[in-house]
């Protein structure tokens, strides 16, 4: 098996645009992770926890009530099935495990809808570390129940006050605690975001969602899939999803953001499908931002996708034209949530939500395949108004 | 000083003739806690004995600062502040001293590298220091800084390898700016250990002065890194004074500190 690199650009994307204090600790994170992906007892060791501990391989499920909704053939990848509900722990689990591999006792992460954040907390768990989450106050009234599930699983979750309240300041504030604790402390970020080598890192971890659906969808229906679809907040599911078919030229890749309450109401998390350029977070990518560089607010009923950053491969890949990025509203989000759960007895997460709406909006006879990001529970008070 | 020196050369006079243990430079967030009052502070500054002035741009997302700075830059984004605004507070303080930006990386890359840099230049700025862009990231940005005369000032960190010392020192231009600690800008109790070693590495590596910033608010820490440095950087200090009581205040501040270093 060949060995991509673990990228610093993607085209002119990405980079390292962070405090100086930062950068020995992205080398040695980038050496760690060129050493940890090659290391057969790491990788067994990660393999045996996925398996084991997490329930991978997640199943590549049909989806009769939403195959017949669209007139084709849907295939749902069950993330949602994966332990703590959501894609995030494939991620959580590898970087607690880089981190031990480091020396590094204390973690820090952030988290938005609070999926990332269980994650971690649940990993540092399993691995006796110490986990800190950072949390917009916002996204803690948002996300109650994933914040009891921190605490219960033993980790401390800390309020960020500042802006929106949302994943922005909470990545800020993640990021400003690692400047200031960088020896002891490894920052596990949740999405394909960040400076590098994190996208590279993060899409290594999250790989296994698209290679393993790919080996499944030609295992049970003798062919590739006509279209993929993944919702993108930071976009480490779809990255994920997307990459392994990436040299798969008949197969279409669809990422879709978040239109909020629309694209023409500044009141959205859709940069890839509107944004300029921008540094957010250490990284160049597509950013919403205004004239003279200030980053603006996101909006989304999804607290997951509520960013206004994405991650620089998915720039990469908007320019180079091999994937195309949609949007999709709060209201056909919403609605979509209520399609899923009547027709197929599955509750999505608000994120994957936005995938199945722009699903059923663009109906069509061939093959679908949707990565289903996660479980909704965590969404109740959101859905039912609350 | 001549109308045509550069900003280059009018940082290494303030170095060099500011007649104290250590040059001082105060920093102040430009358009904080709104433009006229952020050119009134930073006035009161240079008179109360700054030798150079380290003006913020504010951005949303400062990822080098503390909260004190923070907020100063949130509140002033609230009250109206742009980067042409603090341009023009510094195109008046620049006949008084020399003024080096601090501005992050994506102000300078929404302007384009080399706009933002021709604009500093006109507004009489003497150098810029991007906290978020590392010595890898800076090559383009400092090419177009020395086409106009200005200095790009990198940042050197307690974390940074005597390798990478070596490399920034080397591309530095106008002063190396040491950061004291491994955390954001704020108030600190005392110095940091292991500073003098840092700051001696950097003197082996580089031609220019060396200033030592983050975590210093006291006369005595002030004193205690002019017997190592060549400069003393005190921001959050004089931002929470310029927030609390004005130009005033500021003043009485860098006064303080002046006279610790004289």
């Amino acid at each position: 098996m060949s060995t991509p690199a673990v990228e610093r650009r993607f085209g002119p994307y990405g980079g390292r645009y962070v405090p100086e204090t930062l950068i020995p600790a992205l080398d040695e994170l980038e050496r760690e992770w060129v050493a940890a992906r090659a290391d057969p007892a790491f990788q067994e060791e990660l393999g045996r926890l996925l398996r084991d501990y997490a329930g991978r391989p997640t199943p590549l499920y049909r989806a009769p009530g939403l195959s017949a909704a669209v007139g084709g053939d849907v295939w749902l990848k069950r993330e949602d099935l994966l332990h703590t509900g959501s894609h995030k722990l494939n991620n959580a689990l590898g970087q607690a495990l880089l981190a031990k591999r480091m020396g590094k006792p204390r973690v820090i992460a952030e988290t938005g809808a609070g999926q990332h954040g269980v994650a971690s907390a649940t990993a540092c768990a399993l691995l006796g570390l110490e986990c800190v989450v950072y949390m917009g106050a916002e996204d803690m009234r948002r996300q109650r129940p994933n914040v009891q599930r921190m605490r219960l699983l033993g980790a401390e979750v800390r309020s960020v006050d500042a802006g929106a309240r949302t994943l922005k300041e909470a990545v800020s504030a993640a990021i400003r605690d690692w400047v200031a604790n960088v020896e002891t402390t490894h920052y596990v970020i949740g999405s394909a975001v960040g400076p590098a080598p994190y996208p590279a890192l993060v899409r290594d971890l999250q790989r296994v969602i698209g290679d393993e659906a790919r080996a499944q969808v030609r295992e049970a229906a003798g062919r590739l899939p006509d279209r993929v679809i993944a919702c993108v907040g930071g976009g480490s599911n779809a990255i994920g999803t997307f990459i392994p078919f990436a040299g798969d030229a008949e197969v279409e890749l669809i990422g879709v953001e978040a239109a909020g309450e629309g694209l023409d109401t500044m009141r959205h998390s859709a940069p890839l499908t509107t944004g300029a350029r921008g540094v957010l977070h250490g990284a160049l990518s597509a950013v919403l931002q205004d004239e003279e560089g200030q980053i603006l607010e996101a909006h989304s009923v999804s607290a997951g996708l509520d960013y206004p950053g994405s991650g620089p491969e998915h720039a990469f890949l908007r320019d180079s034209g091999r994937v195309r990025y949609v949007a999709v509203s709060d209201e056909d989000a919403l609605a979509a949530f209520g399609t899923v759960a009547r027709l197929e007895g599955i509750l999505p997460a608000l994120e994957p939500a936005h995938a199945i709406a722009w699903l059923l909006a663009h109906p069509d006879p061939g093959l679908s395949l949707v990565t289903l990001s996660g479980r909704g529970d965590k969404d109740l008070a959101e859905v039912l108004g609350e | 000083m001549s109308v045509a020196s550069t900003g280059v050369d009018r940082i290494a006079s303030a170095f060099a003739g500011h007649g104290k243990r250590a040059a001082l430079m105060p920093y102040l967030m430009g358009g904080f806690p709104d433009q006229e009052a952020s050119l009134a502070a930073a006035e009161a500054a240079a008179d109360a004995g700054a030798d150079l002035i380290e003006l913020g741009i504010p951005f949303s997302d400062p990822l080098a600062d503390g909260p004190v700075i923070h907020d100063a830059a949130t509140r002033a984004l609230a009250a109206g502040a742009t980067p042409y605004g603090v341009l023009t507070v510094c195109e008046r303080l620049a006949e008084r001293l020399p003024v080096v930006l601090m501005v992050y990386a994506n102000a300078v890359l929404a302007a384009g590298v080399e706009a933002f840099a021709l604009r500093a230049a006109s507004a009489g700025a003497a150098g810029l220091i991007v906290p978020d862009m590392p010595h890898d990231e800076s090559g383009e940005l400092r090419a177009a800084c020395d086409a106009e005369g200005i200095a790009l000032v990198p940042l050197v960190a307690p974390t940074s390898t005597p390798e990478r010392i070596a490399e920034i020192g080397a591309d530095a231009r106008g002063f190396v700016y040491a950061v004291s600690l491994t955390g954001t800008t704020g108030e600190r109790d005392s110095v940091a250990e292991g500073l003098a070693e840092m700051v001696a590495r950097i003197r082996d590596a580089a031609q220019v002065p060396v200033a030592v910033g983050f975590g210093i608010s006291t006369g005595a820490q002030a004193r205690a890194v002019a017997e190592i440095a060549d400069g003393v950087i005190v921001g959050s200090r004089i931002v929470r004074a310029a927030g609390e009581g004005g130009a005033a205040a500021v003043g009485a501040v860098v006064e303080e500190l002046a006279s610790a270093l004289s």
